[in-house]
């Protein structure tokens, strides 16, 4: 297992410093001198000069790429120019929004997919299973943005159950902040539950076919004890890749979702810096996502081998 | 059995469509017949209401889907397959965008970008069915000329991607070695970016405009294409027929040109389907975000952006561009479904996971 997880790291390696290179030429690709754009047309040439020093941008790309990637892994991701903070600093102060917004999504996803994944493939071809398997294809085919604008048209402006939008952190009002948290969270997290439906409805068929299914059967076993107990445990595992590579689309959904909800995270940062031509924040979370999301489906491939005996025993 | 001669229907009004549908359908079996008429009718419908040019449904069939197959056939062939499988209703539903794509300036009625202050946000009526936005424009005809845009940069930015990473995935999966390597740490950091968020950034590095949007998709869609190409490369590239051609002195481009590429493009075929759909989604994120099309170009994500200022008084304004999104997407996520399903029915990986939204 430790070699494993050796062996596993030292591959991200040469992938981790490619990652941050392509993350480093991103400002590159803006046209013309970085240092003008930033500042704006109006800036003094004096000042042009000064922010192309604190960049770096007079000095050789490859020497340039070193400095920032040295700094980087020392924890400095360079200064956003708009908020007068550094990077790091603004997104870890950003970060238990966004973060809470994709974990609870992906538990509705879960949550909601797991059972009626389950329904829809015990009753295969039934009544149950072409509803499940038709709203499933609507969750692939709304985008975000128009459920979420959809979902405030209805439960806030029509019923207004919910707030339309804003964010009070969990320690200032709890109920407050699970109040905001239901929208945004449903919006986010029902395409996921449209994928992840069809990957349990689709693994939980296999299952069924097979023979401790039967014998489960033959023992006289209730069928939710079957079905619950017995089939889904095994069907569960591919969920986990699902859910892994997931975590990628949901990171990036929380762009758009935190946007329209008024969200204050990395997400809503990341249109603003944008906008505002900030591209060193931009530059600090596109990185930080990359990372964190190979980080993750690492640990996908971990928990994969810890979870499936069958797996750990192999090498 | 089947008249071979091209009749067109004699009237634009359904029923004399729905007439010929089932005049065609006379030659198949009694048991084929049976679930017909409602089926043909819907289709019938469909490319009707897209048509006022009237152009018949089986002549655009002919050049849409089936090329060089007896043209008589088709709308036969084409019930055949939505009675074995619905899906490919959907089918239909692509060919009836498409058209609207391309004769955008035919079947929209208004000018999608002209002006009328007297007729501003009016809710949808028999002359504006989508209703009209804040400056009084047709949101039907925006619509459709949106069509052209979202089709459009979904195909071009799939052909781009999907070419680049094919070829990519072609080279290094038949050469293998450090090239190999190389090309598989290069595909492993691309993949490493969610999707969404390194085109996010390239859109947003490279200034917003219609042709960036095209490269920030293209881009993120390479190492899709680069893996599946390559590990359908290490399959084939160890078949006799392989060696028989390297034996026999054949060029490398060569044979990946006439032997390997034929027998892999089916499943970069199914995967091509089902990420126009992804970027079309994904265009409209970043379209809606202000990062694609700009205002007042007729794009869906554009549209909501703007119909969204007035989510609360005038909602409607949003049902257009949503539901052609939703439509669209739906269609190109079931027809590749079912591509995928009649090419190769073990394929059922996880090919199209994880690039969504």
């Amino acid at each position: 297992m430790a070699s494993y997880i050796a062996r596993r790291l030292l591959f991200m390696l040469p992938v981790a410093l490619l990652v941050s290179f392509v993350t480093f030429m991103l400002i590159h690709l803006v046209p013309g001198d970085p240092a003008r754009v930033l500042l704006g047309e109006e800036a003094t040439p004096q000042s042009v000069a000064a922010l192309r020093q604190q960049l770096g941008l007079d000095r050789p790309l490859g020497v340039q790429y070193v400095f920032w990637l040295w700094q980087a892994v020392h924890g400095n991701l360079g200064q956003s120019i708009q908020l007068q903070q550094p990077v790091v600093q603004a997104i870890t102060q950003r970060l238990p929004v966004t973060v809470e917004l994709g974990v609870a999504s992906l538990i509705f996803s879960v949550a909601l997919a797991v059972p009626l994944g389950v329904v829809a493939a015990t009753n295969r071809n039934g009544r149950l299973d072409w509803l499940v398997n038709v709203t499933s294809l609507l969750g692939t085919a709304i985008p975000s943005f128009v459920l979420g604008l959809l979902l405030i048209l209805i439960f806030a402006v029509f019923i207004r159950l919910f707030p339309p939008g804003g964010y009070v952190p969990f320690t200032e009002d709890p109920l407050g902040n699970l109040r905001d948290l239901v929208l945004p969270a449903i919006a986010l997290g029902t395409g996921a539950v449209a994928v992840n439906l069809r990957q349990v409805r689709t693994s939980m068929l296999e299952v069924l076919h097979e023979d401790y299914v039967r014998t489960a059967w033959a023992k006289g076993l209730r069928p939710r004890q079957i079905n619950y107990r017995h089939a889904l445990r095994n069907a569960l595992m591919p969920l986990l890749t699902i859910v892994g590579l997931q975590a990628g689309a949901i990171l990036a959904g929380t762009f758009v979702i935190e946007t329209i909800f008024l969200w204050p995270g990395i997400g809503s940062l990341t249109i603003q810096s944008i906008f505002s031509k900030d591209y060193p924040v931009v530059q600090g979370v596109v990185l930080l996502a990359a990372l964190s999301y190979m980080v993750v489906n690492l640990l996908v491939d971990i928990g994969y081998r810890v979870l499936d005996p069958r797996v750990r025993y192999d090498k | 059995m089947i008249n071979n001669t091209r009749q067109t229907p004699s009237s634009r009004k359904p029923w004399s469509l729905m007439r010929f549908f089932i005049g065609r359908v006379e030659g198949v079996s009694f048991a084929q017949q049976a679930d017909v008429p409602g089926e043909a009718g819907e289709a019938g419908d469909a490319a009707i209401a897209f048509s006022p040019t009237g152009t018949p449904l089986p002549d655009l069939l002919d050049t849409e889907i089936n090329a060089g197959v007896p043209k008589a056939a088709l709308p036969v062939r084409v019930l055949k397959a939505i009675r074995e499988d619905p899906r490919w209703l959907f089918s239909i539903v692509l060919a009836v965008l498409v058209v609207a794509a391309i004769f955008a300036p035919w079947v929209a009625r208004f000018d999608p970008l002209a002006y009328h202050p007297a007729i501003a946000s009016q809710p949808p009526s028999l002359v504006h069915p989508f209703g009209t936005d804040s400056l009084g424009r047709d949101q039907l005809s925006r619509v459709i000329y949106g069509t052209r845009i979202s089709l459009s940069i979904g195909l071009v930015s799939i052909l781009i991607g999907g070419g680049i990473g094919t070829i990519f995935g072609l080279i290094a999966g038949y050469l293998k070695g450090w090239v190999d390597q190389t090309f598989t740490i290069v595909i492993d950091a691309l993949l490493a970016f969610p999707s969404l968020i390194l085109a996010l950034a390239i859109a947003a590095a490279l200034g917003t405009s219609l042709v960036n949007l095209v490269i920030a998709l293209a881009v993120v869609r390479i190492p899709i294409y680069a893996r599946l190409a390559r590990g359908q490369v290490l399959q084939v590239q160890a078949l006799d027929y392989i060696t028989a051609a390297r034996a026999s002195g054949t060029r490398t481009g060569k044979i990946l040109v006439s032997h390997v590429l034929p027998n892999i493009i089916s499943p970069l075929l199914v995967q091509a389907t089902i990420s126009v759909s992804f970027a079309i989604l994904d265009e409209s994120v970043l379209s809606y975000l202000g990062l694609g099309a700009q205002p007042p170009t007729p794009e869906w994500g554009t549209m909501i952006n703007e119909a969204q200022t007035y989510l609360t008084s005038d909602p409607w304004m949003m049902l257009g561009p949503a539901l052609a999104i939703v439509v669209t997407v739906l269609s190109l996520n079931l027809v590749g479904d079912a591509l995928r399903d009649r090419l190769d029915p073990r394929s059922w990986t996880r090919l199209s996971v994880g690039t969504s939204q």
